[in-house]
């Protein structure tokens, strides 16, 4: 049985991924990525101008530029099969809602990773300018490809939700600024006042920039982890419960 | 055997399907007649396990399609309504897909699928795009990954709908090739087809069955003898009736 999962899950994993190179939408999406990655460090994050051997001005951007391109990979996931009628095809299929949302889930991540593994040039300019510590480099790439599973995980659920492409694409980008920026004063102080302070801490701590800023140092804790994992594992829940409630729409 | 008691699928105040009960034995083959909107599809959808019933089981090949869903899935073929399919994919992909997950391999696996291949006629598009095909090509592509796995109970919700009269004929004629050993139930409004392949024929409206016999036994009813009358005596004369019961 357990085997017989995994090799479910691997099929329609196989099947979701190679459909987002059918379409232009994985190509376009890494060009994008890459295009835009390399504009904010080079450009943004001053990477000459700082004089040193790290990749922090490639890695700050990263969440923000998630913000938007993560949505565009989620949106499609669930709402596209809502859309064409094929949800009631895989449903009917002998695989368990789980091993579809899983199966998913990982293609959009897996597109998402492609495209970061893409950005080895930057890595390989820091070090040919110099002598970076690669292990916080690596550090950096775990972290942000956590970041972007994150994102996918909440992408994910509101995709489930919807037939329409683009109210899935909004809501998510709502969704993803919400939680990327829970550390900050902005969404801090609409809690200051009448909560208190363990609820703000909570609230707080939420934030993936707080998570993803302490692995990027190099610091892999495994509080930072747990967070990530505790993260896709409450929005994936969410995603089945939300397709077993909405089948029939 | 596919044995359904007391379905019935109420959303809100509204009730599509309504206490109905049903078995079906291997070597039949089931026409599901009704008006638009009488809660055939509906049926479909609980029997195949894509809908929850709000009350009421359905049995598949012994298998409870609630409890053990993936023991009742793994036994039957569905063609849903309007034959979806993931339009990206060529016929091959698609058909490869579908016979992964359900779990074929090695000559088994090749022997299948060239058998619905050509069956259905596909060779010629195999490594079209779906989304460029034709509604009759389509819709024979849905019926390919319905029968890849040689299901014993194939559920197929309006299967002829937008195809040609020829591709119609073809359709049936596929249909009753196949009815020997196997439970076929069909969803149509197209009369002519529960006559043509049909030797059972259920009417639902509004939810509910209004009359279970043979299509022959059927159109006696009328005394014109035409299977057309009997559905419009039947399903028009259920209305005034489930009115006044509202009412009182």
């Amino acid at each position: 049985m357990r085997s017989d999962s995994f090799r479910n899950v691997w099929i329609l994993f196989r099947r979701e991924f190679a459909s987002y190179f059918a379409t232009p939408l994985a190509l376009v999406f890494i060009v994008i990525f890459l295009a835009l990655a390399g504009l904010f460090t080079f450009f943004l994050g001053g990477f000459y101008e700082r004089g040193q051997a790290d990749l922090a001005p490639f890695f700050n951007y990263h969440p923000w530029l998630y913000l938007f391109l993560m949505p565009a990979l989620s949106m499609r996931l669930w709402a596209e099969e809502r859309k064409s009628g094929t949800i009631e095809l895989l449903m009917t299929l002998p695989i368990t809602p789980w091993q579809a949302v899983i199966g998913k889930y990982l293609a959009a991540w897996a597109v998402a990773g492609l495209a970061l593994v893409l950005t080895f040039p930057v890595w390989i300019t820091v070090n040919y300018l110099g002598d970076p510590d690669n292990g916080a480099i690596l550090a950096g790439y775990i972290g942000s490809f956590l970041v972007a599973g994150g994102l996918l995980a909440i992408g994910a659920c509101f995709s489930a939700a919807t037939r329409n492409q683009v109210i899935a694409f909004i809501v998510t980008v709502v969704a993803c600024f919400a939680f990327l920026l829970s550390g900050f004063a902005l969404v801090l102080n609409a809690f200051q006042g009448w909560a208190p302070q363990p609820v703000i801490d909570a609230v707080a701590s939420l934030s993936f920039l707080t998570h993803f800023g302490s692995i990027a140092k190099g610091v892999i804790d495994i509080r930072d982890l747990l967070y990530f994992a505790t993260v896709i594992a409450v929005w994936l829940i969410a995603t089945a419960i939300v397709l077993d409630m909405k089948k029939a729409d | 055997m596919i044995e359904i008691s007391h379905l019935s699928k109420r959303y809100g105040a509204l009730t599509a399907v309504d206490d109905v009960s049903f078995d079906v034995k291997a070597g039949e083959v089931l026409g599901f007649l009704g008006p638009n909107g009488a809660g055939k599809s509906t049926t479909m959808k609980m029997i195949t396990g894509f809908l929850a019933p709000s009350s009421g089981t359905v049995r598949v090949c012994g298998h409870d399609v609630q409890a053990a869903p993936l023991a009742a899935k793994s036994c039957m073929g569905y063609l849903p309504e309007g034959a979806p399919s993931y339009g990206e994919m060529s016929v091959r992909a698609f058909l490869e897909f579908i016979s992964d997950v359900r779990g074929l391999t090695g000559e088994r696996r090749r022997s299948r699928l060239d058998d619905v291949i050509a069956r259905l006629g596909l060779a010629s598009v195999l490594e079209q795009v779906i989304e460029t095909l034709s509604k009759g090509f389509r819709r024979r592509v849905g019926l390919a990954q319905a029968l890849v796995h040689d299901p014993l109970v194939l559920i197929l919700d309006e299967p002829t709908d937008g195809l040609d009269p020829n591709q119609k004929h073809e359709v049936r004629e596929l249909i009753s090739a196949m009815s020997k050993d196997k439970i076929i139930v069909i969803s149509t409004h197209i009369l002519e087809e529960v006559d043509a392949v049909c030797n059972r024929a259920i009417i639902i409206a509004q939810g509910r069955i209004l009359a279970d016999e043979t299509p022959q036994a059927l159109a006696k009813r009328a005394p014109s003898g035409k299977l057309e009358d009997v559905f419009r005596q039947i399903t028009l004369g259920a209305k005034p009736a489930i009115k006044e019961a509202v009412n009182a």
